[in-house]
């Protein structure tokens, strides 16, 4: 950090090199618990991933072929994006209607975003049987434009694009270079506007993505609406993470945020609780009159009934209420569990649809294996290395380098 | 018929696409995608005027006069280079089976209140398949004659084709790092060169018929009509799912044979076609929108030039 005195772009190439090279080398202590759990299981998930891409999918997942889809995509991917919904939400708030008081989170949440596209959405390519040919939809040698998932998978790249520009400026001042800040920070409406577009269809084109399995999908789960479902689950599973993560963000890199901002954070989370708890309710109700208008009272009596309630009254009105209670309260604290237990509503409906409830009458279940399992976890873990060497050396959580925040005024 | 039926096929969606694209502002109207989306682009082919009109083709499998000796099995092991079975010995007939990556037909018994009765299982390539226009890089492919293909150097291994397919056909290598997804191709190279499939040509009793599918429905009509104690009064696959290029004939319904009977008469494509039409729509009205409420909320003490993070 001695280095942080002079800015980068003034030492020259060489200067810039041993910067990164500087700046590449682990911090702080290195055998802390997180450590010593994590790395075990990342070091495990590269030799699965060994076996995968030499054995084939069959030698480490459980995946058949009435099951082609199972945690890696239920959860990784389609689970994983939608929690990364909070940087389309924040940065609407703050650069699209100008809300000032969110604007502490919107670097962090932006990385974020970024880090969980690069990671949960890159960890499709571990799924794919043929990864190499994922250049032919993306170089146009073969368009399949009536497909959702071509949809999807562009709209994937363009985000990431999108995100990274929003995130740039950052990246800037940590190097310091000034006059390229200033070109980044006039990217960022445009990006931002861009990518809250993006984020619109391809949240909700996750959904579409389950409308041709109208026969395998339970029609507790199966409505042409799960586009709409899927977006307007979004914006709640986007705010919870913002309001979970951040949560544990200010407690783990406490000494990193500028001390005014401390208290600022638990307004901040209220006033996002506010915004979960009517997003939330706003689906439940839309849920609600799916469920009357197609008839669905039979099916509560099954097995499959109750466990529809479990997700829409245990995970989605319940923590609803929580939110409203943290509200009223002006509880973080609160906040923090219902956030938790809305997260954990929003896996459960996505992994509902894409497994559990996918292909619902057939003899042989899918369970993940112990081996999918540590892979999910090696990208989980993964994304929060990169994340902590992130705001560990960038402005994110901590404040911008001063001429950055004059060339602001 | 068939000739109307083989314009509203599969490229009015595609071309639609383009032309969404081409004329953002013809998806203002909804008039006008209503219109695209019928009937002006029939008769024409996907590349354009000046190709010669092609019927598609299909296969008539007629279950009363399946006799069960799975010989299409084998020709099928053999054409495609895929497991044979010992026909003798092997009792497959004992367990209602599924077509596997290793077997891309396979002959179920069945015992009804008719009797045995025997029926072959396979891709059964559909007029509007749900994979072909699940598949993101064109792998899964309707050709102009009918049977829909898999393309190697094109697929790239999603299976978002399996958990589209509403018949459950397309399987995936899941043992090799170098996959397949495995499912009849209805021998597509073999009708190109003028033959007959594999199956068909095997096929000791002429319990499947190879032609045109206008053709095959007549057949398959006829016999219904003439034969009314023979058969139940129904073509699998005329409707099902928007229509097939294999179809059926049997003596009992055809939920007694293990057919799904669920699947409804709609093109399975079309149940995505909604949500595709709205994407230029939001895609040009969205940051219009937003754009708006930039400037609208935007403070008056606040300089016009744009902030960075």
């Amino acid at each position: 950090m001695e280095t942080q005195g002079i800015p980068v772009a003034e030492r020259g190439f060489k200067g810039l090199l041993s910067f990164l090279l500087h700046e590449l080398k682990p911090k702080g202590k290195q055998l802390t618990p997180f450590n010593i759990i994590s790395a075990p299981i990342i070091l495990a998930g590269v030799v699965i991933l060994f076996f995968r891409f030499t054995r084939g999918l069959g030698a480490v997942t459980n995946l058949s072929q009435e099951y082609p889809w199972g945690i890696w995509i239920g959860f990784d991917v389609i689970t994983g994006v939608a929690f990364a919904g909070g940087a389309y939400i924040v940065t609407f708030l703050v650069y699209v209607t100008h809300q000032e008081k969110y604007h502490s989170i919107a670097r962090v949440t932006v990385l974020n975003g970024f880090l969980a596209y690069v990671f949960y959405a890159g960890a499709l390519v571990f799924d794919l049987g043929r990864p190499w040919n994922i250049i032919n939809p993306i170089i146009g040698n073969s368009f399949g434009y009536n497909s959702v998932l071509f949809l999807v998978a562009w709209h994937f790249l363009l985000y990431m694009a999108a995100e990274f520009v929003e995130f740039s400026p950052v990246i800037a001042e940590w190097l310091g270079w000034k006059r390229v800040r200033k070109v980044l920070g006039a990217l960022t409406v445009g990006a931002v506007i861009f990518g809250i577009t993006l984020s619109t269809l391809h949240q909700a084109g996750l959904g579409a993505l389950f409308l041709m399995a109208k026969p395998k999908i339970h029609p507790l789960w199966y409505t042409e609406f799960i586009p709409v479902l899927f977006f307007l689950s979004s914006v709640f599973a986007g705010l919870s993470m913002v309001i979970f993560e951040g949560t544990i963000s200010q407690r783990v890199f406490k000494n990193l945020i500028p001390p005014g901002q401390h208290g600022a954070h638990e307004d901040i989370v209220v006033s996002l609780s506010k915004g979960a708890a009517v997003s939330m309710f706003t689906y439940f109700f839309f849920k609600a009159l799916i469920f009357v208008h197609g008839k669905q009272l039979p099916y509560l009596a099954t097995g499959w009934g109750l466990w529809y309630l479990v997700e829409m009254i245990g995970f989605t009105l319940v923590p609803c209420l929580l939110f409203v209670y943290a509200v009223k309260k002006t509880s973080a604290r609160a906040a923090c569990v219902a956030s938790a237990v809305a997260l954990l509503g929003v896996m459960l409906n996505r992994l509902n649809i894409s497994v559990i409830a996918f292909n619902y009458q057939a003899t042989a279940r899918y369970y993940p294996s112990w081996m999918e399992i540590v892979v999910t976890l090696m990208v989980i873990f993964s994304e929060v290395w990169v994340f902590r060497w992130v705001v560990s050396r960038m402005p994110v959580l901590s404040a911008p380098p001063a001429w950055a925040k004059e060339a602001e005024e | 018929m068939a000739k109307a039926a083989k314009g509203v096929f599969f490229m009015d969606r595609r071309q639609f696409c383009k032309l969404a694209g081409a004329t953002v502002g013809a998806a203002l109207t909804g008039a006008k995608l209503s219109s695209a989306a019928g009937s002006p682009l029939a008769g024409t082919n996907a590349n354009g005027q000046g190709i010669a009109p092609e019927e598609f083709v299909g296969v008539l499998t007629d279950t009363t006069r399946c006799i069960g000796c799975r010989s299409c099995e084998m020709a099928c092991g053999r054409a495609h280079d895929l497991y044979v079975p010992d026909l003798l010995n092997d009792k497959a007939l004992d367990n209602e089976r599924q077509t596997s990556e290793k077997q891309w037909t396979v002959v179920n018994r069945y015992e009804t209140q008719k009797g045995t009765v025997y029926a072959k299982k396979q891709c059964l390539h559909c007029w509007q398949p749900a994979c072909a226009s699940a598949c993101l890089t064109n792998a899964m492919f309707k050709t102009r004659s009918g049977p829909v293909i898999w393309r190697g150097d094109k697929c790239m291994g999603c299976r978002y084709c399996m958990i589209s397919c509403p018949f459950s056909i397309p399987k995936f290598e899941y043992n090799s790092w170098n996959p397949r997804i495995q499912k009849c191709i209805m021998c597509h190279d073999r009708i190109q060169a003028g033959k007959k499939p594999a199956c068909v040509e095997a096929c000791p009793t002429d319990a499947l018929m190879f032609g045109r599918k206008r053709d095959l429905i007549e057949i398959a009509r006829d016999r219904i009509y003439n034969h009314p104690d023979r058969y139940h009064p129904e073509i699998y696959g005329e409707h099902v799912a928007g229509g097939t290029g294999w179809l059926y004939l049997a003596p009992v319904p055809f939920d007694q044979l293990g057919f799904p009977t669920n699947l409804g008469t709609t093109p399975y494509p079309e149940y995505t076609r909604e949500f595709l039409y709205v994407v230029p729509m939001v895609f040009l009205l969205w940051p219009t929108f937003l754009l708006g409420l930039n400037y609208l909320t935007r403070k008056p003490e606040e300089p016009v030039k744009q902030r960075g993070a």
